[in-house]
């Protein structure tokens, strides 16, 4: 008995890696080829950002369970940073801003995860938020951050990565890709040690988290260091490559709330949830653009889109709570098994 | 020594706590909905747009005044039900985080709806009272806060009767100490919740018109529920006193920061400053000023 | 062991002389919340090796003893000897080096890892690698990532749940994840388990098997343990003392035969006298 158990496990393990293969090939291989500017520079590029962001707000809130909601700042922290060390710092290779500009965030996440020695639940919503508007206020005030730009708009600088340079959509798309991939491969070992064990033991039961041995607030800190270094690089990303300036506004509580429903629609404690939830907030806007003009023609202008926008977001919101809480992953899994078990069931009886 | 302009102290502490009380008044809804339900409600200020927003709307569209506002509480009567029935009770069971992110999807829909069905531009409101500024000592004090006050008290008193002398008011404090118990001798729990989203929905519309004669009706409004959560955690999540109290406090202490402290960073800290006070709290006395405490009982 | 004549403050030597090391020692404990008294002076002195039950009606103050002991709560007065280490409250994070481990009434399980992976969890006091030593999974990680999973193999094999590993926990039946915690307690190698009520909620068959591996647990690895427990019959056939509660005050302590005819547990837990209950033979 225990043999099939390990022969299905490996089966799942290896299909797993395969999909992954496949997904590779197609970013790498097929996207430059067709995919148009519209394509690669309005949806798959913030989507990637998206994407990242929300894998490391995951790591955070779906497996250490400590809720944020100030996501956003973390973002701007990273733009910022890397925006600095990039200015300030002649002859900095931009792969060193990066990593420099995740380690600033990083800082920040965890100085704002001090308190959650003590808070649990809202109360540490409340710190995160105070990070939230608090570093926006810091951003937006003190204009050495923008270097006294007085549009206090700035641009991004050009990118490279190991020497190579990334230009034009497609270049920037690439850049996206790569450090979005890097990222997420370190974020699922992350979660398949016992750090990411640790996390979701102290999310299940802290108490008997505590009582077994875990550090619990060491390993707490350790969720907001490493949160908010995968957050600040996603924000160096939105700025960098999708937007192209680095502005405060950009970055404020509705990205926050924007990253939060991204996991909860897409799967809490799930890497996979990441992206699934950025796909569908990134494209529905558009679907419903293209819909409601469709539909409704002229009346349904920029400020009906808005709001409609957020109608079915907030409903989208709360189907998901009450019908999947588990995400789209879960209805994808469920989708997928069932699938497999109609084509075995035809495999046995043709 | 210093002049040191004391009769400007008492000014901007007095216009502080005035502001305060405004901020009490979306508080109190917030209370009302976690006293009851443990649920912490972050669509209240979104209710309060709504309220605000089709009271206006009405009024604009040549309605008189007293005919808009039984409108407005009969809407916000069918709200508080639709919420329970469609939003709580499918989430009865599931843990506060759950229903929290419930609320925040609540109020993007009720913030979406009232924009698409009143539009999103802004609306003067004219409550009948003037703002003219009059003098105690020395000391300029506006009229309209002052009614804002006697308000907020006056709706103080009348919770604080309803709570302890009807039979709803009874009902409440029921579910509030504890549901099984409650459903034990027969209060019927969905209706009781309705009833609490309507009571706040109520406190919604007082708030929203306020609110709304001050800034003017419009989508800023919604954020005012972002300064109501340090006034609950100054206060506690379950006291209507503490919700007054941490509204003075955040008011005053947010008004003089701005005014003392703000000119030496550039301005602006009225964002932020009531949240960092409220995180300094929260590692002193974590339940709040009035707020039950917590025995964790494992 | 035997320390000689010299008096050692922090030595938990029992009132029954000098040299006689007790695995753990309960001094004068008193607990209120608010107003109500949960605990009420009281003394427990427990040699290694030993199965005590702690029994008493509901509000007794049973589960509070155990959350004293391991530092959940903080006592008003009095004081807890782990082995010779002294403390006014025992420092929970620490439990785990000092080989205490217990098991909660409502289950602790974490719910969103397998079966497998809540038992190595157990192991964790004994790690040494650090994160990024186990992000690369080099070295000393990789080692006693593999040490962990024996142990804990060897556990799961213990109570027969081997063939449960991958399961989810919140897959099985009630009786099942009292298991599984139990093992996660029992994979840390503990000297000292606190159980509380870990056969509630088992059918007949269930409790037997628990009782088995408990009796195991100190026959094989020589685990004191202490347990809460509302069955009669198998706290009489299992313990080799008993101590009972009732309104946070220590009414009886002694031997199953001792208790079972004591007067005072009649009147206040047992009802009628039980002289013809016999133990559960296990």
């Amino acid at each position: 008995m225990s043999t099939i158990a390990t022969k299905t496990w490996t089966t799942s393990r290896l299909r797993a890696w395969l999909a992954a293969l496949a997904l590779l090939i197609v970013a790498y291989g097929l996207v430059p080829y067709f995919g148009t500017t519209y394509l690669l520079e309005a949806i798959l590029t913030p989507f990637l950002a998206l994407s990242l962001a929300a894998v490391g707000l995951n790591l955070l809130t779906g497996y250490a369970g400590q809720l944020s909601l100030g996501t956003a700042a973390f973002m701007a922290t990273g733009a910022f940073a890397a925006y600095n060390f990039n200015l300030r710092i002649h002859g900095l290779p931009l792969t060193a801003s990066l990593l420099l500009a995740g380690a600033c965030a990083a800082a920040i996440g965890i100085l704002f995860g001090l308190p959650s020695l003590r808070l649990r639940g809202f109360y540490l919503a409340v710190s995160t938020l105070a990070a939230q508007f608090f570093v926006q206020w810091v951003l937006t005030k003190f204009g050495w951050f923008s270097n006294n730009n007085p549009s206090g708009v700035i641009d991004a600088p050009p990118l490279s990565l190991f020497g190579f340079s990334f230009e034009g959509p497609l270049g920037r798309y690439l850049f996206t890709l790569t450090v979005v991939v890097i990222l997420t491969a370190v974020a699922q070992r992350i979660v398949s040690t016992q750090t990411g064990h640790h996390f979701i033991a102290i999310r299940d039961h802290e108490l008997a988290a505590r009582v077994i041995g875990i550090p619990v607030f060491r390993t707490k800190l350790l969720a907001f260091g490493l949160s908010s270094f995968i957050v600040g690089v996603a924000g160096v990303l939105w700025a960098f490559a999708y937007l192209r300036t680095v502005e405060p506004a950009g970055f404020n509580l509705d990205r926050s709330f924007q990253i939060v429903f991204i996991i909860i629609i897409g799967g809490l404690a799930s890497i996979r949830g990441a992206f699934f939830g950025a796909a569908l907030i990134v494209v529905f806007p558009v679907i419903l653009s293209c819909l409601g003009s469709w539909l409704f023609g002229g009346l349904f202008d920029s400020g009906v889109l808005d709001m409609s926008q957020r109608i079915i977001l907030g409903l989208l919101i709360i189907i998901f709570l009450i019908v999947e809480p588990n995400g789209l992953v879960a209805l994808w899994d469920r989708l997928s098994q069932s699938l497999s078990s109609i084509t075995a069931s035809k495999r046995n009886h043709p | 020594m210093i002049n040191f302009d004391f009769a400007f102290l008492i000014e901007v502490l007095v216009g502080g706590l005035l502001a305060g009380v405004m901020y009490s008044l979306v508080a109190i809804g917030f209370v009302l909905i976690y006293k009851t339900s443990g649920v912490l409600n972050f669509a209240q200020g979104a209710m309060v747009l709504f309220a605000a927003l089709t009271f206006v709307s009405l009024l604009e569209r040549g309605m008189p005044f007293w005919l808009s506002l039984i409108i407005t509480l009969a809407v916000m009567v069918i709200l508080g039900i639709a919420v329970e029935r469609v939003v709580l009770r499918p989430l009865v069971n599931q843990p506060p985080i759950t229903l929290f992110m419930a609320t925040l999807g609540l109020s993007y829909i009720i913030e979406g709806a009232a924009q698409l069905l009143w539009g999103t531009q802004v609306h003067g409101l004219e409550l009948g009272i003037d703002d003219t500024p009059f003098e105690i000592a020395g000391v300029l004090i506006s009229k309209f806060d002052l009614v804002a006050a006697a308000i907020a008290a006056g709706m103080v008193i009348l919770l604080t009767a309803f709570f302890r002398y009807t039979r709803i008011g009874l009902a409440f404090r029921a579910v509030a100490d504890d549901q099984f118990a409650a459903l034990a001798v027969g209060l019927r729990l969905p209706q009781i919740w309705a009833a609490v989203w309507t009571a706040a929905g109520v406190v919604a519309l007082v708030a929203g018109l306020m609110w709304g004669a001050r800034l003017g009706v419009q989508f800023s409004l919604s954020l005012v529920v972002l300064k109501a959560l340090p006034v609950l955690v100054l206060g506690g999540f379950d006291s209507i006193l503490g919700a007054i109290v941490g509204g003075l406090l955040i008011g005053a202490s947010e008004k003089l920061a701005e005014v003392y402290i703000g000119p030496m960073v550039g301005g602006g800290i009225e964002g932020w400053f009531a949240y960092v006070v409220a995180l300094v709290f929260l590692l002193i006395r974590p339940a709040g000023l009035f707020g039950q405490k917590l025995v964790e009982r494992a | 062991m035997n320390q000689g004549i010299v008096d050692l403050p922090e030595t938990a030597t029992g009132r029954s002389g000098v040299g006689h090391s007790l695995a753990l020692r309960l001094d004068a404990i008193f607990l209120s919340f608010g107003g109500v008294k949960a605990l009420a002076d009281v003394h427990l002195a427990i040699a290694p090796g030993e199965i005590r039950a702690i029994i008493g009606p509901n509000g007794a103050g049973k589960s509070s003893l155990l959350n004293v002991i391991s530092g959940i709560y903080q006592p008003d007065h009095g004081q807890v000897w782990i082995g010779d280490q002294r403390f006014s409250r025992v420092p929970t994070q620490r439990l785990a080096r000092l080989r205490v481990a217990r098991t909660f009434q409502n289950l602790a399980l974490f719910k969103g890892l397998n079966v497998l992976d809540n038992v190595l969890l157990g192991r964790i006091a004994d790690r040494k690698a650090t994160f990024v030593e186990q992000l690369l999974g080099w070295g000393r990680a990789g080692r006693e990532q593999n040490q962990a999973k024996e142990r804990a193999d060897a556990m799961l094999d213990l109570l027969h749940l081997k063939h449960l590993s991958n399961r989810s926990v919140n897959s099985l039946p009630y009786g099942l994840q009292k298991r599984v915690e139990l093992a996660r307690a029992l994979v840390a190698d503990p000297k000292i388990l606190l159980l509380d009520e870990p056969l509630a909620g088992m059918t007949a068959g269930e409790k037997q098997e628990m009782t088995r591996f408990i009796r195991a647990a100190r026959d094989k690895i020589g685990t004191t343990i202490i347990l809460i427990e509302h069955d009669i019959g198998v706290v009489m056939g299992l313990s080799d003392k008993i101590a009972v509660l009732d309104y946070g005050r220590k009414i009886a302590d002694g031997t199953p035969l001792e208790v079972r005819t004591d007067q005072a547990v009649i009147d206040a837990y047992l009802g009628v006298a039980h002289e013809e209950s016999r133990a559960v033979e296990v």
